[in-house]
Formats: structure tokens, sequence, C-alpha cells
């Protein structure tokens, strides 16, 4: 407390230096670990390989064969994304209503089943993260061994890691808006699907088709990832063209990539008017 | 609501067309699906027969059980540590990165600079993370600052647009308020917009802390360091023991960070819940 007549201060002065002091003390560590020496990137050798290399990006390669290349890899590349993606759905979707926590009965009253339903949703959540932990490459790896190498091995391998994340990130979104009117709907008896397709999902429909569309716009570049086992799509081209340091191929399909992410834009406001 | 209310009969028919819409969005999605799964003509009946069955769980037998030797978990953990730093730096970076270009993609310094922020946001973005390293590495060397600067770069693309979007949709009185009490542009943009933005700013840098945790794990695959780099390194020479402790730790570290984010963003936004 300041008393009268002392010069004026920032209450939360205090507050603050204590704050910017212990973020220093946590980053010295962590900017020395992850190397973070910035004058790298103007180390003259450096700079000169890289602009060489950038110099080659310039122009955008055009050619009918390649251009002919391209299209199918795009084309490869979508299928493989929104075949994931749909996949990924089918498996989020139950995992996520079940570790929904607004939609627990056992919350409302005292409920016999209150423990058993608190162990499901715990599972339900342990199993999401599992999915999500382990990064696609590795599933992808573990599917090849039944697949061959393709595009099959990386449809299953984004839908099990996608599936992981769009239901943890549906569970949040569920939680996260109004809750009271699927508790309504409990309190007077509704199921529980009725309880998560009448009062949740009509206030979190934008967000949660918003956030699909995202994802589908992440599946699309994992296929960078993807290009690993052998599952074609630009990727593998990319990959292909910076190998054999082809700057104007590179070019052309990070411009692909732009137009894809542009697209997934665009269909995700679509989405969203409608749903409005 | 007003509206419909006050048009009375002719609220039902409003409905109508709108439903349209719906029905042909579901039906082309469903189209899209149906031609990607028919595009790509994998035949998944493989992945239930008997011999790939046994194939998958020879696979995955092989990484059981994990090294769980004291070395090889302390390097592990140190693994996980230097995901961790890269993940936390690069979107840090990206915080400030994408804050500069929010405000000209806001529309703040007129619309020509919007455009050209968007341009860029969206071309930071749709470049794969993979290829921000792949490139990084030439720039800076092999090793865990070309992640960092990877990671950094591409999260700018994304946390700018979302960084930009909350500007947008925050209430301008405030701002318009100590403007026109007298005060410039920069105090009333720094006590007016920026609180009431501040706490979804740090509730998106979380969310792309975990995602990029998930990715730094990834990006070592071309040599940007952390649990990645150790993880190909161990399965391109066949010691799925030494894999199975680093996924793991990887495990370990995404459910680490994901629950002190969600406990964090639930202390930042508590008026949703």
């Amino acid at each position: 407390m300041a008393a009268a007549g002392a010069p004026l201060h920032d209450p939360a002065a205090r507050g603050r230096l204590t704050a910017a002091l212990l973020a220093l003390v946590v980053l010295w560590p962590l900017l020395a670990l992850a190397e973070f020496k910035p004058w790298q990137l103007f180390d003259s050798a450096n700079a000169q390989v890289m602009l060489n290399f950038l110099a080659g990006f310039w122009p955008p390669a055009t050619g009918a064969e390649f251009l002919a290349l391209l299209v199918r890899a795009t084309l490869e590349t979508v299928a493989i994304a929104t075949a994931g993606i749909a996949l990924a759905f089918v498996v989020a979707v139950p995992l996520a209503a079940v570790a929904t926590r607004s939609l627990s009965v056992g919350r409302i009253g005292p409920a016999r089943t209150r423990k058993l339903g608190t162990a499901v949703r715990t599972g339900a959540r342990a199993l999401l993260t599992f999915l999500r932990a382990i990064p696609e490459i590795v599933w992808a790896l573990v599917f090849v061994r039944a697949l061959g190498l393709g595009p099959g091995a990386g449809v299953l391998a984004l839908a099990v890691t996608y599936g992981g994340m769009l239901g943890k990130v549906y569970t949040e979104i569920l939680e996260s808006g109004d809750t009271r009117p699927a508790r309504a709907l409990l309190e007077a008896g509704s199921p529980r699907v009725a309880a998560l397709f009448y009062a949740l999902v009509p206030g979190a429909a934008q967000e949660l088709a918003s956030y699909t569309v995202y994802r589908w716009e992440c599946a699309v570049r994992a296929s960078v990832v993807m290009g690993f086992v052998g599952a074609g799509g630009l990727g593998q081209l990319m990959d292909q063209s910076m190998k054999m340091l082809n700057g104007g191929e590179a070019s052309t399909i990070l411009l692909t990539f732009l137009a894809l992410v542009i697209v997934a834009d665009a269909l995700s406001a679509v989405i969203r008017r409608v749903l409005a | 609501m007003s509206r419909a209310l006050a048009a009375g009969a002719a609220a039902p028919p409003e409905r109508l067309p709108r439903c349209r819409a719906c029905i042909a969005l579901a039906l082309a999605l469903a189209a899209a699906v149906v031609w990607s799964f028919a595009y790509l003509a994998v035949d998944y009946r493989q992945l239930v027969s008997v011999e790939s069955l046994g194939l998958m769980a020879k696979f995955v037998r092989e990484f059981f059980p994990p090294d769980l030797s004291p070395a090889f978990v302390a390097k592990a953990a140190w693994g996980a540590l230097e995901t961790f730093a890269v993940a936390a730096i690069g979107t840090l970076l990206a915080v400030f990165g994408g804050a500069l270009l929010a405000l000209p993609a806001a529309g703040r310094f007129g619309i020509s600079a919007a455009l050209a922020a968007r341009l860029a946001l969206n071309f930071l973005r749709s470049v794969p993370e993979l290829v921000w390293a792949a490139l990084m590495v030439i720039a800076a060397g092999l090793g865990p600052f070309a992640g960092t600067l990877a990671l950094a770069l591409h999260t700018t693309g994304v946390l700018g647009r979302l960084y930009a979007e909350s500007l947008e949709n925050a209430p301008g009185a405030p701002e318009r308020a100590i403007r026109d009490a007298g005060s410039g542009r920069v105090a009333a943009f720094f006590y007016a917009t920026l609180p009431l933005v501040t706490a979804q700013g740090v509730a998106y840098a979380l969310y792309r802390l975990e995602m990029n945790i998930r990715m730094a794990a990834v990006l070592g695959f071309v040599g940007a360091g952390g649990l990645g780099q150790l993880l190909y390194f161990h399965l391109s020479i066949f010691q799925q023991p030494q894999a199975a402790t680093l996924l793991l730790a990887m495990f370990v570290l995404v459910f680490a960070v994901d629950s002190l984010s969600a406990f964090v963003r639930g202390r930042l936004l508590p008026a949703q819940g």
C-alpha cells in the first residue's frame, strides 16, 4: 500500500518484473539446448550456399512432362489426405463422444455407474493420447508391413494419428462451449447420443468443421512425411526435386501447396457459412 | 431471432434453401471421400489377412522390451529436453513474428499492406515444416537450430493468421475511446486492444506448442536434432528396443506438455466454461 503523497507507481510492476526474470531463467537453458545461434545464418559460406540454392528456385518449372507428373501427384496427395481424414473422423467421433465430460450422466447426480464412467473416460483419453503421441511416420512403418509400399500405409497412418488429434480437439471444443443445454437434456432423461447431437453439436458445429478442414490441410502437408514410405504424391516428388537440387521444380511444388492451402481456406469458409 | 419473430409465418420457408445447401455440401463431401478411396484403389483386405497381421505383430513385437538401461534412458531424456527446447523456442519466435505480421494483416496499415501480409502468412503456412527444415539445414547447418527456425517460420504463418482474426474480431470501442481522448495510436493499441486479445493469443500459442512438440520430434528425420534424430538413427539400423524407449519418451513428453497446456489454457479463459 503506497502512502498518500508517495510517487505514483505501477502496482503490477513487481509481479511483471518477477515474471520477466523467471522467463529469462527458463529461457536461457532452452536457447542453449536449441543451439540458438542466429549469426550462423549470416556466416558468409552458409549464406552463399543458400543464395545459390534459392537462386535456382526461379523460374518455377513449367515443362509439360513435369506438369503432368505434378497433376498426378497432387491428385494422389489430395486423395490420401481426404481418405485419411475420413477414416480419422470415424476413429475420432466415437472416442470424443465417450471422452467428453459434459455428456457424463454420473456427474449430474448419484449414479452407480459413476466410477465406471470415469474409468471409461480416462481410458478413452489415454487411447487418444497414445494414438497421437506416436508420429505418423512410425505408424506408416507398421502398416507398410501389411500393405507394402504405397498409399495404403499413408492413409492408415493418417487415420490413426489424426484420429487421435481430432478426437482430443473435438473433446476440448465440446467441453469449452455452453454445456447447459446438454445438462438439461440429460437431467430430463435423454440418452447421451441425443444430448450430443441436439445440445452440444449445434453450438460447436462451425468450430468442429473448421478444425476438421484445418486438419485436412495438415494432412496434405503430411504427404511430405508420407513420401518416406513410398506413398507417392507431392512429398515424393518434392524429395526427388530437392535431391536433384532442381529448384525450379521445387518452387512449382511449393506453389501447388500454396494453392491447396487457399482451397482449404475457401472450403472452410463455405462450410462455416452453410452451418451458420 | 427478432427478424424471424417479426416475419411470423414467413419464417419456415426461410429454412429450406439453407438446408438444400447443407445437403449439397454433404453430398459433395461424401463424393470426394468415395472418389479418394476409389482413386487410390488400395486393397485394405490385406490388412486383416492372417499373414499380414502376423507380419505387423512381428514388427511390433521387435520393439519389446524397450531398452531401459540407465545410459540409454538418460540419452532419451536429453533428446526429449532438446525436442522441447526446439518446440518452445520455435513457438516463441513465431508468437513475435506472427504478432508483427498480424498487425498489417488485420488491415491496420491499409488494404495493400493487408493483402501483402496475408499472402506472406499463407506462404509461410503452406510450405510444410519438413521442407522448411530441409531448407534451414542448408542455411544454418545440421542441428536443432535448423529445426527451431523451420518451426518458427511455419508457425508464424499459422499464428499470424489466427492473431489477425482475433484483432479483427476484437471490439473497437475501447481503442476509439482512448484515441478520442487524444492518445497516440501506439498507446491506444497497447492499452485497449492488446489486453482484449492477449488471453486468446496465449491460448493459441500453447495449442501450437502442443503440435510443435510432435512436429519437432519428426523434424529430427532431416537432421534437426532431438528425439526424432535419435529415432531415425535407431530405426534405420533396426534397433527397435531403443526406438521403443524413444517412443515412450515421446509419449511422456506429449502427455506432459498437453496436460500443462490444457491446465494453463483452462485458467486463461475461465469465462467459457
